[in-house]
């Protein structure tokens, strides 16, 4: 099909004719009677599986079904920071060949994602951090990862807006820096995958909900939706926040807990904060948006929630924290906050491969981090949908560690494993 | 500027023209009335020009009158006070203020941004998408810096915010949001009703738009028939009266915040020590919503120009501030209300005609407006604006509803516009939290429909937009609200009103009005101002296929200024339902979330910051800890004493003098933050063995015993050593860090899963003060302080403990040890901790006693081969792994992580064992968290086996020390293995036994 390319040429071509040329960034198909795979959910996990199938794996009759709009789930709601400095060999697998996959992203999907590597740093501000991210610092060099301890003055350097008061409560004792994490535009990237997909001859059918699972036995036949009953032999089951209740359509019990992550961001200011700082010790993080916005997330809420909103206590805390951090935010206002649910795995590590269905695969469980896996997730999910095995970076984040004890445990090098 | 008489010589509801005030705009001084915001008197001063637009930088002017204003946007205060994005319509003004125009460079009416004006073209909606992909690099360093700088509106404040902020509670029957015809009668008839209620709106005087409508009440125009009423409500003792305050968010089970700006209008009050701004958390029985509602634009070509202003603006600066704001003016309609815009102006002697979009309005008002003499223009639209930084003139065009393009036009001069295409509902509240909305086809808007909780909408709000019908709408849910919350609630007494108001003629939508030249094709019809989205962006959106709103709404930002889209989405939904052929309830609406208008993170963090913000934790003998030069460890919420440096001497002179002191002599902890937990009940022992991998029900009265405890996957989460004080009672002894999760983690299991043990758990780690006093001569230091019991080695073994008077004090003394020398721990009310403290101290000076802080006691116990729960372990950690397997009961017929230990990653070979290191060269400390690798040939990514979880100088053995995590270590004893360090040192070390000292452990129990 191979759309027009966009570049700054294109649009000055179409800018002739008052941008009334352009094409659709993606059809909008009926479902056909049977697909060689269908991905349920089309949010960046599931586009980019369904991409990467179709790219590397040469299977463009497959769909995609949406409950509602693409990209509306987690993936356009998160607060868009990428990077890969984790401290367990498995999570470092995914998430550095996500993180390498997004710098060269916007140039692959030939649409721009923005992805902007201008440094996450993640703060110690107890003792007890501290020495948790020396062990993450050794671990990730020995790993061949980019990153590295800084001192109090070189976070003062690199966020001059930060407070360095060594008397204040949580005074900084230093941060885990990696310079080539960063952030992208969340929407962009969801909506990149779906045109390339598109593109290949995916078909990505929105407003389309799952209602049922068909099985002849232990092989999946089928899925029914809205939309009618559409037939296929491989299912990817890609839903976060509703992956239990889709799962639970095939009979398959998520060892998953739903809860809501909230984020906010300020009203756009001009700029002064240029990377991503993470303070765990007092759960909060912030960035900037190219908008100028201050782009805000804490912790999850404590109770089990589907509804999307969140508590005001959680807000309140993250918002105390940061001003304690950045005190000049103090007189900035809060434009709008929201929640998404996510799906927390015991060990807060996602769950990617097969199912004890045959034809049944399931990617989930990300937490409150998904966003900067999605490239990963989804070049390795679609590896494991085509071939009926596991990737080999999928392998550990197999359903049944949890039955054999082989946890993939983030939180023990931080508070929280964003 | 022009010095044109914009101020009109009467009128002016708001202002008190007997008191002037001077303060700046842009540097420049501006006159105004006590009264007047910033936007009414700039524009007095003649200025139409007050900010830029965030994309194509064009010069902005005031639109609104209130919280919807999204272009008028100035930074007020100077350096620390700095507040950006303020709206010139809302910001009061008092003498001696600081304003500033937003996102312009060098100035106002020359900025260098407006280069993105003359590039619109290029630039549609979502253009950046499309493009800046290639070089890969040159995102990051070339054209994301530059978008950067050109984003973001105003600027952040200078330094540490030097005003208070406060959170107030309130619990009332009835909360009514919007102080207005609506709000003040519900509030009213409620209160007298008997309810306590909360009346609370964002305007410094109640009101709302009263004395903008044209409805007679009992033969007064509405305001004056409405202002004693509204006084007398301040007088009720069952009401509060905020004003000022806006409701912000409405979430779970009628929870509302409520933003007070308290001092911002009036400095005297900060410096009289008023905070700044108040965030109120209210609980309301029932919510009457009475916001009101917003003006919608109408998108004509060029409508973003200064001085087009919503129809009400325009007539509210006359009314409230005595401002027009220009001498002849055209009032652009689809309704009838802006016509009493027309009367306004004309009133004022500015001249005006109208121009409506509908062919036979049929309206009192339409008529009234012939009868008065103004011109009205029907079947017209206007399809050009002449004029950049000013409206100079307009071009009239004839039209017919559905019309795309131009056929006949002509020129009117003028120097403003008002414009009205209809009213929206400020339902914002409503859907805040799940209230469902429908749309209206006479208000061609949303209005609400049902609600999960107990919240009714009652007059604009609730699409209703007759005066007669408001009032009645208004006291009846009053009422209801009262009996619902009221077991008896008082009779009312209706008094008889009677409305006297103009038939309206039906509006008609004009989603968007034709303009000059060729259908959309560079004439920009703005639908979100702030935002710069116009009409083109928006079928661009649905052309390229973000069809669904969501999408459109991201792809262009179309409701995503500072307004959130107040003026633009119910536009931007007409538009997109015409380019698609669908309705605008099957587009869809995109989410409401809170908050109504953006408030200060200040204030949303309250009195909580400094040292309010998790506020540190103090021991006893702080202060004590102070004077003797200790510096400081975070340890959870507390701070301990790290080690106490004495003259000249560096901290790890001090560390080795407070090690060996408790070697060779005796010395002091305050070791009073570890987790204190009280356990008591007939079935506490049963529910400790379910709680610890060991037995404490067979543990005598009297004793003390050492515990671990799993979490229920089999992990180590804390440890420490708990006493049988009673048959039914214990006391627990947890981590510092740990003994708010541990309590939280006890009642976990009780209230959830084990509902049926008699248990109280209560948390009493500051109700003790326990210090350690360890070392060989303990015993005689604890002789000189006069104990009532026995203290010999057989009357007083190790882990057994004993109450009664020490020094005169009360105590339990435990003797226990994490230094691996004979140990008391000695525990007493905190109220005596200090006292006790120094009469130890005094009783120990013959023996050399000096304190110790946490970094020696760490040396100590390293040295002893003991864990630290998050030290050694790390949340993966089972007992075995750290060689405590000998502690999981082999007995107990369920624990919990029992079952977790029998998976078979568990109980794997191979698992990470601790084990103690020893370095090859003696005085080469290895660093914590080091890893170990297989093999030091491998490049990066290189095998791990493992890594040091702690490392010391030991002054004991006079050489480092490490533990460490090491794969299958145990069986790798006088291995030696490589610890590869950042730039390229890499250090080696001998795996040995964890126990580096007194191996016997003849010195505990000595």
């Amino acid at each position: 099909m191979l759309k027009p390319r966009y570049s700054i040429f294109s649009l000055a071509r179409n800018a002739m004719n008052y941008h009334k040329d352009w094409e659709r960034a993606w059809r909008s198909p009926s479902p056909k009677a049977e697909y060689d795979a269908v991905i349920v959910g089309a949010g960046g996990h599931g586009l980019a599986t369904a991409y990467y199938l179709a790219k590397n794996h040469k299977m463009t009759n497959i769909a995609v079904v949406e409950k509602g709009w693409l990209g509306g789930g987690n993936t356009g709601r998160n607060t868009t920071i990428i990077r890969s400095n984790y401290l367990q060999d498995p999570s470092i697998a995914i998430y550095e060949l996500a993180r390498t996959l997004y710098e060269g992203l916007s140039q692959e999907l030939n649409y721009n994602v923005m992805f902007s590597p201008r440094g996450v740093l993640m703060l110690c501000q107890t003792q007890h951090e501290l020495r948790a991210f020396q062990r993450t610092a050794h671990a990730n060099r020995l790993a061949g990862l980019d990153c590295r301890m800084i001192t109090p003055a070189e976070v003062k350097e690199i966020v001059p807006i930060i407070n360095d008061d060594p008397n204040c409560r949580y005074p900084i004792l230093g941060a885990y820096y990696q310079p080539r994490g960063g952030t992208g535009r969340h929407d962009a990237v969801a909506w990149g995958y779906a045109r390339g997909a598109d593109d290949m001859g995916v078909d990505i059918i929105q407003n389309c909900e799952v209602t049922g699972i068909q099985r002849d036995g232990n092989q999946v036949m089928g899925l029914e939706t809205s939309r009618g009953v559409i037939k296929t032999k491989k299912v990817g089951v890609v839903t976060a926040g509703n992956v239990s209740t889709v799962m639970d359509m095939a009979g398959v019990r998520m060892p998953i807990e739903s809860l809501c992550l909230q984020a906010l961001v300020s009203e756009p200011i001009k700029p002064v904060i240029d990377c991503v700082v993470m303070a765990n010790t007092v759960h909060g993080y912030m960035s900037q948006s190219d908008k100028g916005e201050l782009v805000i997330g804490g912790g999850t809420d404590p109770y089990n929630n589907y509804s999307q909103r969140g508590s005001f206590a959680s807000l309140e805390h993250t918002i105390t924290a940061l001003i304690e951090t950045f005190p000049i935010i103090s007189r900035l206002r809060m434009l709008r906050h929201w929640g998404g649910i996510v799906d927390m795995t015991g060990d807060r590590s996602p769950i990617i491969g097969k199912t004890p269905v045959d034809g049944l695969y399931v990617n989930c469980g990300w937490g409150t981090g998904g966003f900067k896996a999605i490239p990963g997730s989804g070049w390795v999910f679609a590896d494991t949908l085509a071939n009926d095995r596991p990737h080999k970076i999928a392998e550990a984040f197999s359903m049944e560690r949890f039955t054999e004890g082989r946890f993939i445990d983030e939180s023990v090098a931080a508070a929280v494993a964003h | 500027m022009t010095g044109k008489p914009y101020r009109l010589t009467e009128g002016g509801s708001r202002i008190d023209r007997n008191s002037r005030m001077t303060f700046s705009f842009d540097g420049r001084d501006v006159q105004g009335f006590a009264g007047d915001t910033v936007a009414s008197a700039v524009l007095a001063s003649g200025q139409k020009i007050f900010g830029r637009s965030f994309k194509y930088h064009r010069p902005r002017g005031v639109v609104g009158l209130g919280s919807e204003e999204m272009n008028a946007l100035i930074g007020v205060g100077a350096d620390a006070r700095h507040e950006p994005n303020l709206r010139a319509t809302q910001v009061e003004i008092f003498g001696g203020m600081v304003a500033e125009s937003q996102n312009r460079w060098p100035s106002l009416t020359y900025d260098m941004g407006a280069i993105n004006s003359k590039l619109s073209r290029f630039i549609p909606g979502g253009f950046y998408y499309k493009t800046f992909k290639w070089p890969q690099a040159f995102w990051k360093h070339v054209y994301e810096p530059i978008i950067r700088r050109a984003a973001g509106l105003g600027r952040a404040a200078t330094g540490c915010d030097p005003d208070t902020y406060e959170h107030m509670h309130l619990h009332c029957d009835v909360l009514v949001a919007g102080g207005g015809l609506a709000g003040i009668l519900a509030a009213e008839a409620a209160a007298k009703a008997g309810a306590r209620v909360v009346l609370i709106d964002e305007n410094p005087v109640l009101g709302g738009i009263a004395d903008l409508t044209a409805g007679m009440i009992n033969g007064e125009c509405a305001a004056d028939w409405l202002k004693p009423t509204a006084d007398a409500l301040q007088m009720m003792p069952n009401m509060r009266v905020l004003s000022r305050t806006t409701v912000v968010g409405h979430y779970h089970h009628n929870y509302l915040m409520a933003h007070e700006r308290v001092g911002d209008h009036d400095p005297a009050l900060l410096a009289a020590g008023a905070p700044r701004q108040r965030k109120w958390k209210i609980r309301a029985k029932r919510v009457i919503m009475a916001t009101g509602a917003i003006e919608r634009p109408i998108a004509f070509a060029n409508n973003d120009r200064p001085n087009i202003m919503l129809a009400s603006a325009a007539r509210g600066l006359i009314s409230r501030y005595g401002v027009s704001p220009g001498t002849q003016g055209i009032v652009f309609t689809n309704n009838d209300d802006a016509y009493l815009t027309a009367f306004a102006l004309q009133k004022a002697g500015v001249n005006v005609q109208i121009v409506d979009s509908r062919a036979r309005p049929d309206g009192d008002l339409v008529k009234r407006a012939q009868e008065e003499g103004i011109p009205v223009s029907l079947s017209s639209v206007i399809s050009a604006v002449a004029g950049t930084q000013a409206v100079r003139a307009v071009k009239i065009a004839a039209y017919r509803k559905g019309q795309g393009r131009v056929i006949t036009e002509r020129k009117v001069d003028c120097d403003f516009i008002a414009m009205s295409g209809g009213w929206n509902p400020a339902l914002h509240l409503w859907a805040h939290n799940g209230g469902k909305i429908r749309f209206d086809d006479s208000l061609q808007s949303f209005r609400p429909d049902t609600h999960p909780d107990a919240i009714t909408a009652v007059g604009a709000a609730n699409g209703t937009m007759s005066v007669a019908e408001t009032i009645s709408e208004a006291q009846a849910a009053g009422e209801v609200a009262a009996k619902s919350v009221l077991k008896k609630a008082k009779a009312a007494k209706p008094a008889k009103i009677e409305v006297k108001e103009p038939k309206r003629g039906a509006l008609e939508p004009l989603w968007f009005a034709p303009a000059t030249g060729h259908y959309n094709e560079g004439n920009k019809h703005f639908i979100d101002f702030q935002n710069d989205v116009t009409v083109a962006d928006l079928e661009l959106a649905q052309r390229e296929g973000y069809e669904s709103v969501e999408h459109t709404k991201r792809y262009t930002t179309l409701g995503m200024a500072t307004d959130q889209g107040k003026t633009s989405n119910l536009n931007g939904l007409g538009v997109l339902a015409e380019a698609t052929g669908k309705t605008i309830p099957e587009i869809g609406v995109t989410t409401f979330r809170p908050p109504y208008t953006p408030y200060s993170f200040g204030a949303i963090a309250g009195a909580l910051t400094n040292d309010l913000f998790l506020p540190v934790r103090r021991t006893a003998v702080f202060q004590w800890h102070t004077d003797q030069g200790a510096t400081w460890e975070p340890v959870g919420q507390w701070r301990r004493a790290y080690t106490y440096t004495g003259v000249g001497e560096e901290k790890h002179q001090s560390i080795t003098r407070e090690i060996l002191s408790v070697r060779n002599k005796v010395g002091l902890l305050d070791a009073s933050t570890l987790g204190k937990i009280e356990i008591k009940g007939p079935d506490a022992a049963e529910f400790l063995d379910r709680i610890y991998t060991n037995t404490f029900s067979t543990l005598k009265v009297g004793r003390c015993r050492y515990g671990l405890m799993m979490n229920e996957l089999g992990f180590l989460s804390d440890d420490g050593v708990t006493v049988r004080l009673g048959e039914d009672h214990f006391l627990m002894h947890t981590t510092s860090g740990g003994a708010d999760r541990i309590a939280a983690w006890l009642e976990e299991w009780l209230q959830t899963e084990w509902t049926q043990y008699k248990v109280f758990v209560t948390p009493v780690t500051e109700q003790w003060s326990q210090f350690a006093l360890a070392g060989p001569q303990a015993r005689e230091v604890l002789e000189k302080l006069e104990p009532d019991f026995e203290i010999t080695n057989e009357a007083f073994p190790h882990m057994s403990f004993k109450i009664g008077k020490l020094g005169g004090f009360p105590v339990r003394v435990y003797r226990i040890s994490f230094s691996g020398e004979l140990s008391y721990e000695i525990a007493a009310p905190a109220g005596y901790g200090l006292s006790l403290w120094q009469a130890i101290m005094e009783a120990g000076a013959e023996f050399g006693i000096g304190p110790y802080g946490t970094e020696a006691l760490h040396v100590l116990r390293a040295e002893k081969g003991y864990i630290v729960i998050g030290d050694e372990t790390d949340g993966t950690t089972t007992p075995d792994d750290v060689g405590m397997a000998g502690m999981v009961s082999k007995k107990k017929t369920d624990f919990l992580g029992k079952r977790s230990l029998e998976q078979s990653e568990l109980k794997r070979d191979g698992r990470k064992q601790l084990v103690g290191l020893l370095t090859e060269e003696p005085n080469d400390i290895l660093p914590d968290g080091a890893h170990a690798v297989a093999d030091l040939k491998d490049k990066p990514p290189m095998k791990m086996i493992g890594h040091v979880t702690s490392s010391y100088m030991s002054p004991s053995l006079g050489r480092s020390i490490a533990m460490a995590l090491i794969e299958n270590g145990r069986a790798r004893m006088g291995e030696t293995i490589a610890f590869p360090l950042a730039g390229g040192k890499v250090m080696k070390a001998k795996i040995i036994g964890t126990v580096f000292y007194d191996k016997d452990g003849g010195r505990i129990n000595a």
